[in-house]
């Protein structure tokens, strides 16, 4: 949990003001956006995501080095089942 | 050195574990705690100790959300599944934990409601799709999914749901390495700061670590050239007679933390006056309830929470551990009783928890005798 899981902004969606399509390793989900209110994010942007909430914008070469970091842990598998997981 | 051909840029973990021996006084015995248990299980894959000279020791800290919930709490969590109308969700880590009686797991089992749900904004949505049960969400962890909690309480007061509660067991890191510091068998010199909750919280609060009990703290990421990193700056400061809050992980921690999370966090919860923590006792201000604006989906509040408390098994030694006392194969049970198959404790459970890391990287390697 402490470990978070790095994804790519898709679109942000009108059903409520803070969803956003994410898409992680080839797989997209909503996810809420409502935590980064004070630089809000956009379609393109790389974030880091905990528990179905965007918690901080990241580069892209931050992204594939947390990515990176998640398969060497062995919580690669655990990141994505969490990503599919989201309803 | 086992794992450093999957380490990227060889030549720099090369560097900065030179780097670390030639800062080391080999007069100097340092004790350095890693807060967070993502850099534990780190650790652990990496094979860092290998890296590093023998006077300088890793101690685990207690930044593991599962490991540091006492079994009442978990009793309590359960207790709620007695009402048939009532829908347990809670996220996969808790679900092998043990409570008195077995765990979340096990009361499935047994015919209780109980779902894993990844986020608690799930939850929130499994309680619009059944708006004649009752959806609880167990509610754990550190600063980094407490704001998360706090906008899906937001949510569910918008959406004017009446079938929602969450019981809250969130907790704050600081009380925490307080604790840690004021405990008398306790002798630590300098922190490796915790990475994704500093995303939130920002690297402040750590000033008086600094400051009033003069150690060095250095935030950092989970690269192993990260920790190594750290504990050069770490070894710096003390080298130098410094004690400063640095920041190794500039490229993800700002320095004032996420504004808009700690915004949410401070409307939708209060401190706690005091608050259990598996094998650590009462921690006074060190978690969260929720505030009264949301009394209504406070679970503690809707429904009687029979506020169980329950001293864990006399022979597990989790709270020696959890604050860095002993080794996690010093305690009695371990590799024995208590197997990630079969635990007994809490740090055995969670691939954060220090046990559950010892255990699968160094214990299952004595076994087949790599």
């Amino acid at each position: 949990m402490c470990l978070a899981i790095p994804g790519r902004i898709v679109e942000l969606l009108p059903e409520h003001e803070n969803l956003a399509l994410v898409e992680v390793g080839g797989v997209r989900r909503k996810i809420d956006v409502g935590l980064l209110t004070e630089d809000p994010a956009q379609a393109g942007d790389w974030v880091l995501i905990h528990v179905g909430f965007a918690m901080s914008k990241i580069s892209e070469k931050e992204a594939a080095d947390q990515m990176r970091i998640l398969a060497v842990l062995g919580e690669d598998e655990a990141a994505m089942q969490e990503i599919e997981g989201y309803g | 050195m086992k794992f450093v051909d999957e380490f990227r840029q060889p030549e720099l973990i090369t560097k900065a574990a030179q780097e670390i021996r030639r800062l080391a006084d080999p007069q100097r015995h340092y004790r350095l705690m890693e807060v967070c248990g993502g850099h534990t299980h780190a650790i652990y894959r990496f094979g860092l100790r290998d890296l590093l000279p023998e006077n300088i020791e890793l101690i685990h800290g207690p930044g593991c959300p599962v490991c540091v919930l006492p079994m009442g709490r978990i009793d309590d969590g359960l207790s709620m599944t007695e009402r048939p109308d009532v829908i347990f969700t809670a996220f996969g880590d808790m679900m092998r934990v043990p409570g008195t009686h077995g765990s979340p797991l096990e009361y499935k089992a047994r015919g209780a409601d109980i779902r894993i749900v990844y986020s608690p904004s799930d939850a929130l949505k499994l309680a619009q799709a059944n708006p004649d049960r009752h959806v609880m969400f167990f509610a754990i962890g550190f600063e980094t999914t407490a704001p998360s909690t706090a906008l899906t309480l937001m949510r569910a007061r918008k959406l004017g749901l009446h079938n929602f509660s969450v019981f809250c067991n969130h907790v704050t890191i600081i009380p925490a390495i307080r604790a840690i510091l004021d405990s008398p068998d306790m002798r630590l010199d300098a922190f490796i700061g915790p990475g994704h909750v500093s995303t939130v919280i920002g690297c402040r609060p750590y000033e008086w670590i600094a400051r009033h009990e003069g150690k060095p703290i250095v935030v950092s990421g989970f690269e192993p050239l990260d920790m190594l990193e750290s504990i050069v700056m770490l070894l710096r400061q003390l080298k130098d007679g410094r004690a400063e809050v640095e920041n190794q992980y500039k490229r993800v921690v700002p320095w004032e933390g996420n504004r808009a999370a700690l915004k949410a966090m401070a409307d939708a919860f209060r401190l706690r006056p005091y608050f259990e923590w598996r094998g650590m006792g009462f921690i006074s201000q060190s978690a969260l309830r929720i505030s009264d604006s949301y009394a209504e989906f406070d679970a503690e509040q809707r429904f009687s929470v029979p506020g169980i408390r329950v001293t864990d098994p006399k022979a597990a030694q989790c709270g020696e551990v959890l604050k860095g006392v002993l080794k996690p194969a010093q305690c009695k049970l371990f590799g024995k009783e208590c197997t990630p198959e079969t635990p007994v404790g809490a740090l055995m459970v969670s691939s954060e928890g220090s046990c559950a890391a010892y255990y699968n990287y160094e214990h299952r390697k004595q076994l087949i005798g790599v």
